[in-house]
C-alpha cells in the first residue's frame, strides 16, 4: 500500500503563501500528491486569515487616504451610537484589499484579447480593482477641484461633500472618459463590505457594525436558540480573532 | 511521449460526490481504482476549522474554495449571432475545485425530482398536446423512470443521513411532508431539522392560504447519525455558514463525511490531488478509452491507462473534456444534429425579500442552516394545470434563508438611498425584521435548440485549448413561469405580515454576472436514441462503451428542484449497472 504523501510540504507551502496570497492556491503552487491508506493530517495544515497590519497606507498615498477616509464617511457617516466609515476602518480595509491579491486581479481570467460587451457579459478589461481605485480617485479629485475652486473632497464642509456625491450618482458630475459613477457605485459596495466583514480585514473596528445590527458574529453554535422565536439573541459579538476587549493591547 | 503511471482497473476523473460514489461501489467489487482531481485535498479538521470558517469575506466574497478562473473559465453570450467573451471573474455559478467538489460547499438541499419530471416530453405531451410547448423546446424523457431511481434515491439519502419528513410512503400520504413527492420506499433516516422564526411564519401563512408546507429536506442533520459505511455525523448546530464554507462540525453530508474515511483504508484506492485530466484517450477505432492523460502541479504530463474511465467531474467540464477528447458528436444548432453540447440548462430562480415592523418581528436571521426551509410544492413540475397559463414548468418556492451573513444581508427597504446617513439608520433598523428568503422561487429550466455548450473560436485556456462557449438565453416561458412563482411566493410573504416587498423577477437577457445557483445541467444528456443523447439510460457513452459519464450533464433538462440528490442517485443506479452488468460482459448495455 502506497503511504500517503500529501505532503506536509504542499501544506507548508499553503501557509508559507498565506501572507502575501492567502486567497489564491492553484496547481501552479502546490504541489500534486498521492494519497492512500489513510485521511493525511498535519499539524497547522490549514490556512487561518493574516490579520492586517495596523499602519501606514499600504496601496494609497495620502491625498488618497485623505480622499478615501472623507468618501467612506460619507458613505457611513458616524452616529452617536456607531462610529462612521473612517473611524471604523473601512480605508483601511479597502487600502489592504487593493494592496492584496484583490486589487491584483490575483486568480481571474486576465488573457487577451479583450472587447467591449454588454454588461451582461461581465467585466472586460485588463485593468484590476487597484488600477481602477487609483483612476478613478484622480479623476474624481480633477473633478472635485474644477467644481469647488480648486479644493480637494477632503477640504469640502460636510454639506458639499453630500452635493458632490449627490452629482456623481446622478451622473451630473462628469470627467471625460472616466465613469466617476460606477467608481462610486464600487467604493460604496467596497466600503460598506469592509464595515460588515470580520474586523480581521481592517474595518468593523470593535465590531462596531455588528453590534449596530445585531449580529452576534463568528460564532457556529446556536442549537438552544433555534426554537427560541422572536427572543433577542443576548450575547454581544465575537470575531474570528475573539473580542476586541480581549485582544486590544 | 507522456510517462505512465501503473495501469489501473477504473481511472476516475474527478472527486466530487459521484467520483466518491463510483470509487466506493468498484472498489467493493475488488477493482483497482484510480481517482484525479484538479484542486488540492481538503478535510474537515484541516481546512474548515469552526474557528475562522465563519468568514464571509474569505469564502463567500472571495470565492476562496472555487476554481480559479485564470485555472480554467468559459466564454459567453446571449445569441448566436453575438461575440462570446470571457467569463474573467465568477457570477452565475460558482464551478467547484478540489477533493469532494460542489460537495464540500453546498446547502445540502436533498429533493428528489417528480415522476413525471423522468417522462416529461410524453407526460407534457399527453396532457397538453404537442403544440402547447414551444417550437423551439428541446426537451426528452429521460429514459429512465422514478420507480426506476427510488432504490437509488434512497441509498443516497442514507448515506447522507437526510432530515426530512415523508410526504408520500409507498403510495400513502403523510401528514406534514410533501404531498406531490414520488413514493418513498422508507422515511427519511432523521427527522426534519428545527425551523428558526421566519421559516415557521412561511409555513403558518402558507396553511392559512390553503397550502401544504413542509419542511425542506436537508443533508445537515437534525441529529447524530451512522451512515450505512459506519461513519457518524453530528446535530448541525445552525451557525449560518453553509453554502460556499465548509462545515467543520461533520454536520453537512459531504464526501469527506460520508464516504472518504472508509473508501481511504481500501488498499484497492488512491487519489491524486492537484493533478488535472486534460484528454481522455481512445484507441485507433474511436471505439474503446484507453485511459486519460492528466498534468501534474508542475507541468508535467502523465498517462494513466486503464480498462474503465469515469467521467466524474463538473458538468461543465465533463461536457468541455468530451469535446477537447473528440467523443461525440458536437451538437450543431443549425442543422440540429450531434449531441455533444446539447440541451444545456440552468434553473429559474428568482426572491421576494419581506421587510417587517422591528417592534412586532424579530427573526435572528444568523441562525440558519444551507437546507433549513418551509417550502411548498403545489406549483413545481405538473403539479398544476398549465393550461391557463401558457407556460410549463414549475417550482418551489419557500422561505430557505440559509443565514445573516452581514456583507449579504444587510437589506434596505425599497426607496432607501443607498448610502449616508439614511442607509446606515434602515440597516440598524431592518436587519433583525427581514425574511430574505435567497432562492426563494426555485424554478424548472427546460432545454432549447438554440441554447448549447460548444469549442470558442478566440479564446484559449493555460494548455492553449479553446475554452467552451456558453450560448444562453431566458426564453419567453421561463420568464412566464417566474413571473408566475414569484407573484405566488411574493403573496405568502405578504401574508406573514411584512409591511414592505422587495419583489425580484428573473428577466432576460440572461446574465453571466448574477448569481443563479451553480445547477447546470445538460451538455451530455442521457437518453434512448443515439441521436439526440450522448448516454444510455446506464450513463454509458453510446459511441466509446467504457466510459461512463455521471452527473448533472446528463440530465436532459433541469426540473423545479436541486439537483444533487437526483446526481447521486444516477451515480448509484450506474453503479448497479457497471457491477451487475457491464463488468460480467463488458460492451453496450443497451442496443442503439
Amino acid at each position: 500500500m502506497k503511504q500517503a504523501t500529501l505532503a506536509t510540504i504542499a501544506l507548508r507551502r499553503r501557509e508559507f503563501l498565506a501572507g502575501t496570497a492567502m486567497l489564491l492556491f492553484s496547481a501552479t503552487t502546490v504541489k500534486a500528491a498521492t494519497i492512500a491508506g489513510r485521511l493525511p493530517w498535519a499539524p497547522n495544515a490549514g490556512s487561518p486569515p493574516p490579520p492586517i497590519k495596523v499602519g501606514p497606507w499600504e496601496f494609497f498615498n495620502g491625498d488618497e487616504g485623505r480622499a478615501i477616509e472623507a468618501l467612506v464617511d460619507c458613505i457611513i457617516p458616524p452616529d452617536p451610537e456607531t462610529p462612521g466609515g473612517k473611524d471604523a476602518g473601512c480605508a483601511v480595509f479597502i487600502d489592504r484589499q487593493l494592496a492584496g491579491p484583490y486589487g491584483r486581479q490575483e486568480g481571474l481570467y486576465v488573457r487577451p484579447p479583450f472587447q467591449a460587451g454588454a454588461k451582461n457579459q461581465g467585466h472586460q478589461s485588463a485593468s484590476g480593482p487597484a488600477q481602477d481605485y487609483r483612476e478613478g480617485l484622480a479623476a474624481f479629485d480633477r473633478a472635485c477641484r474644477q467644481r469647488s475652486g480648486g479644493k480637494p473632497f477632503a477640504e469640502l464642509s460636510g454639506d458639499d461633500r453630500i452635493a458632490v456625491l449627490k452629482a456623481v450618482e446622478k451622473g451630473e458630475l462628469k470627467l471625460d472618459g472616466v465613469d466617476l459613477k460606477s467608481f462610486f457605485t464600487q467604493l460604496v459596495k467596497d466600503a460598506q463590505m469592509g464595515f460588515f466583514a470580520d474586523p480581521i480585514y481592517g474595518g468593523n473596528r470593535d465590531m462596531v457594525a455588528w453590534k449596530m445590527i445585531g449580529y452576534p458574529g463568528a460564532r457556529y453554535n446556536y442549537l438552544d436558540w433555534v426554537n427560541r422565536h422572536n427572543e433577542r439573541f443576548p450575547l454581544p459579538p465575537v470575531g474570528m480573532t475573539g473580542n476586541a476587549q480581549w485582544t486590544r493591547s | 511521449m507522456p510517462r505512465r503511471l501503473p495501469r489501473k482497473d477504473v481511472v476516475i476523473v474527478g472527486f466530487g460526490w459521484t467520483g466518491a460514489i463510483i470509487a466506493n461501489e468498484l472498489t467493493d467489487e475488488g477493482l483497482e481504482v484510480i481517482a484525479f482531481e484538479r484542486g488540492p485535498w481538503r478535510d474537515a479538521p484541516t481546512d474548515f476549522p469552526p474557528g475562522y470558517m465563519q468568514d464571509e469575506l474569505r469564502y463567500r466574497i472571495r470565492h476562496e474554495l472555487f476554481l480559479r478562473p485564470d485555472q480554467l473559465t468559459f466564454t459567453f453570450r446571449n445569441t448566436m449571432g453575438q461575440t462570446a467573451l470571457p467569463i474573467r471573474s465568477w457570477g452565475a455559478f460558482m464551478p467547484p475545485n478540489g477533493v469532494g467538489g460542489g460537495g464540500v460547499h453546498w446547502n445540502a438541499e436533498m429533493w428528489r425530482f417528480l415522476p413525471s419530471d423522468f417522462v416529461l416530453k410524453t407526460h407534457l405531451t399527453e396532457r397538453y398536446g404537442a403544440a402547447f410547448l414551444p417550437p423551439d423546446m428541446t426537451i426528452q424523457d429521460w429514459g429512465i423512470t422514478y420507480d426506476e431511481l427510488e432504490p437509488h434515491y434512497d441509498r443516497f439519502e442514507y448515506l447522507c443521513g437526510t432530515s426530512g419528513t415523508a410526504g408520500n410512503l409507498r403510495g400513502k400520504i403523510m401528514d406534514g411532508g410533501n404531498p406531490f413527492e414520488g413514493p418513498r420506499s422508507r422515511p427519511y433516516p432523521t427527522p426534519a431539522q428545527a425551523q428558526p422564526f421566519s421559516h415557521t411564519l412561511f409555513g403558518k401563512a402558507a396553511r392559512e392560504l390553503g397550502y401544504k408546507p413542509f419542511p425542506q429536506p436537508s443533508g445537515n442533520l437534525s441529529q447524530a447519525y451512522t451512515n450505512p459505511l459506519g461513519l457518524r455525523m453530528g446535530p448541525c448546530t445552525y451557525c449560518g455558514f453553509c453554502e460556499w464554507f465548509g462545515c467543520g462540525n461533520y454536520s453537512k453530508a459531504t464526501p469527506q463525511t460520508t464516504i472518504l474515511p472508509h473508501l481511504i483504508r481500501k488498499s484497492n484506492f488512491s487519489l491524486r490531488d492537484n493533478s488535472e485530466v486534460v484528454r481522455i484517450n481512445v484507441d485507433r477505432s474511436g471505439k474503446r478509452a484507453t485511459g486519460v492523460t492528466f498534468v501534474d502541479s508542475s507541468g508535467e504530463e502523465w498517462e494513466q491507462q486503464a480498462d474503465l474511465v469515469i467521467l466524474s467531474a463538473y458538468t461543465m467540464f465533463n461536457v468541455q473534456l468530451l469535446l477537447h477528447s473528440q467523443i461525440g458528436q458536437p451538437y450543431d444548432p443549425v442543422t440540429n444534429t450531434g449531441v455533444v453540447g446539447r440541451n444545456y440548462t440552468h434553473q429559474t430562480i428568482s426572491s421576494v425579500n419581506g421587510f417587517f415592523d422591528n417592534k412586532k418581528f424579530n427573526f435572528n436571521p444568523f441562525i440558519g442552516s444551507g437546507s433549513i426551509g418551509m417550502c411548498i410544492d403545489e406549483f413545481n413540475g405538473d403539479n398544476f394545470d398549465h393550461g391557463p397559463h401558457g407556460f410549463v414548468g414549475g417550482g418551489y418556492v419557500g422561505q430557505v434563508q440559509t443565514g445573516g451573513r452581514p456583507i449579504e444581508s444587510t437589506l434596505v427597504p425599497p426607496g432607501t438611498p443607498a448610502w449616508g446617513a439614511e442607509w446606515k439608520k434602515a440597516v440598524k433598523d431592518n436587519y433583525l425584521s427581514t425574511v430574505k428568503p435567497g432562492t426563494g422561487v426555485h424554478g424548472s429550466f427546460y432545454a432549447y435548440r438554440d441554447i448549447y455548450l460548444d469549442l470558442d473560436p478566440v479564446y484559449k485556456d493555460r494548455f492553449g485549448r479553446p475554452l467552451m462557449r456558453i450560448t444562453m438565453d431566458l426564453k419567453d416561458n421561463e420568464i412566464k413561469q417566474n413571473k408566475f412563482l414569484t407573484d405566488k411566493f411574493a403573496e405568502i410573504i405578504k401574508a406573514m405580515g411584512a409591511e414592505k416587498l422587495a419583489v425580484q423577477y428573473r428577466t432576460a437577457p440572461y446574465d453571466i454576472t448574477t448569481y443563479q445557483t451553480t445547477h447546470l445541467n445538460g451538455g451530455a444528456i442521457m437518453g434512448s436514441d443515439p441521436k439526440t443523447s450522448v448516454l444510455n439510460k446506464y450513463l454509458q457513452s453510446w459511441d466509446v462503451p467504457n466510459l461512463f459519464v455521471m452527473g448533472a450533464s446528463a440530465f436532459p433538462q433541469n426540473a423545479g428542484y436541486n439537483p444533487t440528490l437526483t446526481v447521486g442517485a444516477l451515480a448509484y443506479w450506474s453503479a448497479a449497472a457497471i457491477r451487475n452488468q457491464y463488468l460480467k460482459n463488458p460492451g453496450r448495455l443497451v442496443d442503439a
